[in-house]
């Protein structure tokens, strides 16, 4: 980040991979795919793929943790050891410590923890493969989690992130994007009141710039927010053919 | 589960198991269906994503350039490493390798080194200072019984689809970026069979639920010519001899199936 490699990011002022400036990478998203999580789901953000899983409400531990008037959200957010060019040695990192909080707190606003005293709802978010954009990735396939948990939300938390490379802001870098750029901005929201959930940034851009990558996150946020409802809406009618047919 | 559910669950499985039946339908030396899945991740060296019912494993495999070991200057290093990741199951926590983890991981370790299916030699750059190390990494998506066999018919396909990465011998630099078309070289495609034993009745490839009650375990890993390359029992059970014996027959048998799936 910062944009001092000379690694040209436009070719005839079009991005690497063809997309336009406000183009996602394509996207697949599939619920329920971890039959002893309690909720589940895998996503792709084009070479960018996670898993998450849901575990609760179940029981605190340790006890201290319990909360009397509310759910103890807890995230762990890790890449698999071949996610990365290079190997990433397993266990938890500074940096996938941060990003777990991060996440965490993104969450949390949207789900009704109050409505879960006593217990502890727990989301497992594994990079199975790295391509810039994994928290944001995470993030999207935790909440597709939670809904297919059935555990009660105020909305489906929707996230993405934009940047700048050559001095455009665009949406949803991609590695080379992200390595060699000159800004990333994660953000995530509720897509029905468009509140911010999350919000990081790290490089060089004008106010004027944050707001356009602010204003494009949050259009595509909605086409995103789309494709996760069509992802729970897949797995619901898939149980209900499934329950039929054991009848 | 409490005491009194297991003992319950006990009874059930055994007295199905008596006529040669399961609970998800299958008969005692049935696998469940397979699938397996080559090179679907594109920062692997070579990846593989088997199903094994409702079993599910990712195995990736990352070549690195590395130091060799004192006493094998001229051999290419092999690592194997498993994460039981509560991702994968409620029974599952997150924190340093359990005892459980690292078992899984040294049992298909040991199959793949004992049956010499890496040709290490061929993996030395220069003799003492650079080697190739080969890191074989196990995450189950899904716990459904049975790691082993899954984990070890994953880490074959893995390594079998890998592609080297280009290595500058001048700069002694590894560039991930480009794979070239060079393989790892084979010698050996091991494979596991897992057995598990309840009530003095023996069945292969566990499920979950049956893995929770079972007594004892017996993991026979089965190199190409049909010799064992690797064993392995756990549980607080036991096995006579006769049935190690039943169990490695049927290993060579099985696994004959199991091949087609790699």
């Amino acid at each position: 980040m910062g944009g001092k490699s000379d690694k040209p990011l436009l070719n005839k002022g079009q991005r690497l991979d063809g997309r336009a400036f406000d183009e996602l990478r394509p996207i697949k998203i599939k619920a329920g795919v971890i039959k002893q999580a309690d909720g589940s789901c895998e996503l792709e953000f084009g070479e960018t793929k996670v898993l998450a899983a849901v575990y609760g409400p179940k029981k605190v531990l340790p006890k201290h943790l319990e909360k009397s008037d509310k759910a103890y959200l807890s995230v762990y957010y890790y890449m698999a050891a071949f996610s990365t060019s290079e190997r990433n040695r397993p266990g938890p990192s500074r940096r996938s410590k941060e990003i777990s909080k991060v996440i965490k707190d993104s969450l949390a606003p949207a789900i009704h923890l109050e409505k879960y005293p006593q217990t502890n709802i727990s989301i497992f978010i594994q990079i199975t493969n790295a391509n810039a954009g994994t928290r944001t990735a995470a993030i999207n396939a935790a909440s597709v989690a939670l809904v297919d948990a059935g555990i009660e939300m105020k909305d489906i938390v929707t996230s993405v992130a934009a940047g700048k490379i050559e001095n455009k802001v665009v949406l949803d870098l991609f590695q080379d994007e992200d390595n060699f750029g000159q800004a990333d901005l994660p953000i995530a929201i509720m897509p029905r009141t468009k509140e911010i959930t999350l919000l990081q940034m790290d490089g060089d851009m004008t106010p004027e710039e944050v707001d356009k990558a602010i204003e494009i996150s949050i259009k595509s946020c909605k086409d995103i927010a789309k494709l996760q409802r069509q992802a729970i809406i897949t797995k619901y009618k898939q149980d209900d053919m499934e329950t039929k047919n054991d009848k | 589960m409490t005491n009194k559910e297991e003992i319950s669950l006990v009874d059930f499985l055994s007295k199905l198991m008596k006529k040669n039946i399961r609970e998800d339908g299958r008969k005692l030396l049935d696998y469940r269906k397979i699938e397996i899945k080559t090179n679907t991740l594109s920062q692997a060296n070579g990846s593989a994503r088997v199903k094994l019912g409702d079993t599910e494993v990712f195995v990736g495999v990352k070549l690195g350039v590395g130091t060799p070991f004192p006493d094998t200057p001229n051999d290419g290093v092999l690592m194997v490493n498993a994460e039981l990741n509560p991702l994968s199951s409620r029974n599952f926590d997150i924190g340093p390798p359990s005892p459980a983890a690292i078992e899984l991981a040294r049992v298909i370790d040991r199959a793949i080194r004992e049956s010499n299916t890496i040709d290490t030699e061929k993996l030395c750059i220069t003799p003492k200072e650079k080697v190739w190390m080969v890191f074989v990494d196990i995450y189950p998506v899904n716990d459904g019984g049975n790691l082993f066999d899954a984990g070890l018919l994953g880490a074959i396909a893995a390594l079998k689809s890998a592609r080297f990465p280009k290595y500058d011998k001048k700069e002694e630099k590894v560039d991930h970026r480009e794979l070239t078309n060079e393989k790892i070289p084979l010698n050996d495609e091991p494979l596991m069979c897992t057995f598990g034993k309840i009530k003095d009745i023996i069945f292969v490839d566990q499920t979950n639920r049956e893995e929770k009650v079972a007594e004892s375990r017996l993991s026979v890993g089965i190199s190409k010519s049909g010799n064992v390359c690797a064993m392995q029992k756990g549980g607080e059970g036991t096995f006579t001899q006769q049935e190690i014996m039943d169990c490695i027959k049927q290993s060579q048998t099985l696994s004959k199936t199991l091949r087609k799936y790699i």
